[in-house]
């Protein structure tokens, strides 16, 4: 069976950019952004499952402002074949829940047997559009994924789990979340971004795919973690159990 | 903190390096440190002992002029000196091993006394009683040198910038930075980092290298290319005579035409001349946008016209442009952890290009087509572009990992070297027919010499040449040296690019100088220290 295979992607605040807070908000005005590491790592896995040739066709989908083209471009330099890119407009913001209704109508569009993306996004660390996507589609899910093997309609996924790994298996369709250790993915070699230049990018709108985009969550607060108060040395034990007892610890 | 990391990796990984012939004569020595080394389980027994620079060259003959240090020298130290972790002395042992001995583990001294001050006026207190009584003495900072200058041959007291890391100032809208002698590279350069400013240096050993020792060594880096060496970013210095005269030399001032330019033979005197303590340097705004891209090529020449391309295609924005051959890939693929192929083709050179600038939109559309003509006309082989900066960062790896991969293989012979451009990689060739002639390299790995590889600052004409080698011989010292300074001269080049002369190469500083230069650097010598107690038996060749 061959495979096609939607690969959600977001465009986020720079894994090694320093988050800081401005009026309340986080600044992203003026920081670096890329592709949420995650999401990078779901892209491989769609390709290597093409090189593999499991899959016929990878898809990359993004959700966001006009710049979110930047990271469908990479995605199409390591080896993406097309692209889609649901605009939202500047300002606007969506959350897990409408961007896995956003999602789950591309999918019915594009009729993919298996949507990989990243288990979660490094900005609002959310880890929930995955699962809700497999939810409103009805499709069973493998999440935190460390391995993916696809023999005919069946996928075989090795999970991240506490205290170990957990196999299990599902028909397909299925959704699947791609944790750190899937794999390491590939560099964008200058003859592959030269070629994503070429390669087709259709454009859409929720409107279009008749989404509501409207918020369901509100943000009370944003604020920087507190600042880290300097420690203190003590003589010996004696000192130290007082100064528990003082900070009412113990 | 990651050069920080890397330089205890490197500490690490050298102590795994099979003992090699230990001298006789070191072998009481050695044994000590042998029987602790057994008493942790983490250190192998075998740990290498580094032999002392003085038996090593016995040449090097401890001057008689110098006084022999005693007890009440250490007391009246301990009376002028604030902290309380100021004075090392051989109670310490091990701490004092650690101002001894080179992160090369290649020189080493037997200094008993390492001195600490907090302030210009205790290093002044310092100078002026070392001066009275003929106390030779080495400056130190980031003990990070490539050439042993701050490593004592003898008996020298160290005389460590550590605890002199005050900023001083910083102005907001010039960016002038006035900072003490010990702050680490890194550290001004995150603190800058939070203003928007940078240091116009960057170089491997940031994590632990200190911007006073940088200004001494005339440091060059990985940004001189684009922000030029320090003798035009440092505006002013303030340092301590041998004397102990505290002298400002100049004024945090971008222009002053009032006389002579003092500090400018500071900046690469070595201490030789004095001690700096604190250093006024003019910083760049730091740039919004970075990208970073790694070429494979296949030839020399390629690299060349790729260089030439680059300066034409990118002009300003242009912040690096490095290269290192496949040997040296080599060489980090097997030691450096994460390193991995950035690209099917495997090419006899690769090239690293770093653009900064404030619009990325912009540096993004100038280097796309820098990229598309240099593929398309076939210029480079193949390439990757950074996606994001953890890949940025990985691909700075690949070039600033060569000197920890070359540590790592056993004995390693450093040569920085300046040459033209055109004949930057000939030096390489010729050295690899040398030695490959005379038995010491050969093909299958049998011979002493492992790996004869290039890299470096090709902007600059700056060539790192290293030869690994499975350990350090007199043999091996004369078939490579004086035959690499040799062919220096011969391409008009320079002997020491950016590593200085230190101890390493003082007697080949005629490849490089006339007879009559190297008479006026004495006399200059003579004028800021006539008992000659700075940084003694380095930096000029010895008079025989």
């Amino acid at each position: 069976m061959s495979l096609r295979v939607l690969v959600p992607i977001k465009r986020v605040v720079d894994y090694a950019v320093k988050i800081r807070v401005a009026n309340g908000k986080v600044d992203t005005a003026n920081a670096k952004h890329s592709m949420n590491p995650f999401d990078e790592i779901a892209i491989e896995e769609a390709v290597r499952l093409k090189d593999k040739k499991h899959a016929k066709e990878v898809i990359a989908l993004s959700i966001g402002a006009a710049k979110s083209q930047d990271v469908l471009r990479t995605a199409l330099a390591m080896g993406a074949d097309r692209a889609v890119h649901v605009e939202i407009k500047d300002g606007e913001e969506v959350q897990p829940l409408q961007v896995a209704k956003l999602i789950k109508a591309v999918a019915e569009k594009e009729q993919p047997n298996l949507v990989l993306l990243g288990k979660q996004a490094i900005d609002d660390d959310s880890s929930q559009t995955g699962q809700m996507l497999a939810g409103l589609l009805n499709w069973p899910q493998a999440t935190f994924a460390s391995k993916v093997e696809v023999q005919g309609e069946k996928v075989t996924v090795t999970r991240e789990v506490d205290g170990g790994l957990e196999t299990v298996s599902a028909p397909l369709p299925a959704v699947i979340t791609a944790d750190l250790r899937l794999n390491e993915p590939r560099f964008a070699t200058l003859p592959n971004i030269m070629k994503a230049k070429k390669k087709p990018l259709q454009k859409l709108t929720p409107e279009e795919l008749k989404v509501s985009i409207q918020q369901t969550i509100e943000t009370i607060k944003v604020e920087e973690p507190a600042k880290r108060v300097g420690g203190a040395k003590v003589a010996d034990v004696d000192e130290l159990i007082s100064k528990l007892r003082a900070e009412g610890v113990i | 903190m990651r050069s920080a990391l890397l330089r205890c990796s490197r500490r690490r990984a050298s102590a795994l390096i099979p003992n090699t012939v230990v001298p006789a004569a070191h072998v009481a020595r050695a044994l000590p440190v042998r029987r602790m080394a057994t008493a942790t389980a983490e250190v192998p027994q075998n740990k290498k002992t580094v032999p002392f620079t003085a038996d090593r060259y016995p040449n090097l003959e401890r001057d008689s002029r110098y006084k022999q240090l005693d007890a009440e020298d250490v007391a009246y130290f301990k009376s002028v000196i604030s902290s309380p972790a100021g004075v090392i002395t051989a109670d310490n042992p091990e701490e004092l091993d650690s101002f001894n001995e080179d992160w090369m583990r290649k020189y080493k001294g037997r200094s008993t006394l390492v001195l600490r001050p907090k302030t210009s006026a205790e290093v002044s207190a310092i100078l002026r009683y070392c001066n009275e009584k003929s106390l030779a003495v080495v400056p130190q900072g980031g003990n990070t040198g490539l050439v042993g200058g701050s490593i004592p041959v003898h008996d020298e007291i160290v005389l460590s910038t550590q605890l002199l890391n005050q900023i001083r100032h910083f102005d907001e809208v010039s960016g002038i930075l006035t900072a003490e002698a010990g702050c680490v590279l890194e550290v001004l350069d995150n603190w800058l980092a939070e203003k928007g400013y940078m240091m116009p240096l960057d170089l491997g050993a940031k994590g632990s290298c200190q911007i006073g020792g940088n200004v001494a060594a005339n440091a060059g880096g990985l940004r001189l290319l684009r922000y030029g060496s320090l003798h035009g970013t440092v505006l002013s210095l303030e340092v301590v005579l041998a004397d102990g005269t505290i002298m400002e030399l100049g004024k945090p001032l971008r222009k002053d035409n009032t006389g002579y330019d003092l500090k400018q033979l500071f900046i690469g005197s070595e201490g030789t001349l004095g001690l700096i303590t604190s250093v006024s340097i003019l910083t760049p705004r730091r740039s919004k946008a970075v990208n970073v891209a790694v070429l494979g090529v296949e030839s020399f020449e390629a690299v060349q016209e790729t260089f030439k391309r680059a300066k034409g295609d990118l002009s300003e924005i242009l912040s690096a442009f490095e290269f290192f051959d496949r040997q040296s890939f080599n060489l980090v693929l097997r030691h450096v952890q994460g390193a991995r192929e950035p690209f099917d083709t495997q090419t006899p050179f690769y090239v690293l290009i770093e653009t900064s600038g404030s619009n990325k939109d912009h540096d993004d559309e100038k280097l796309a087509t820098f990229l598309e003509s240099v593929l398309g006309d076939e210029v480079v082989a193949d390439g990757v572009l950074a996606q994001d900066s953890t890949q940025a960062a990985a691909f700075w790896r690949m070039r600033e990992g060569i000197p920890e991969a070359c540590q790592t293989e056993g004995g390693n012979y450093k040569y920085d070297l300046s040459v033209p451009v055109p004949q930057l990689y000939s030096i390489v060739e010729k050295m690899r027919e040398k030695l490959g002639s005379g038995g010491q390299y050969k093909e299958d790995g049998s011979g002493p010499v492992k790996n004869i590889i290039g890299f470096g600052h090709m902007g600059d004409g700056n060539l790192h040449l290293n030869i690994t080698t499975s350990g350090y011989s007199e043999q091996l010292d004369k078939a490579i040296e004086p035959y690499v300074y040799e062919i220096v001269e011969e391409n008009a080049g320079s002997i020491s690019a950016e590593h200085g002369l230190g101890l390493m190469k003082a007697p080949y500083l005629s490849y490089s100088k006339s007879n009559e230069m190297i008479e006026s650097m004495k006399r200059i010598k003579n004028v800021f220290d006539p008992k000659g107690i700075l940084n003694p038996y380095k930096y000029f060749p010895t008079s025989k």
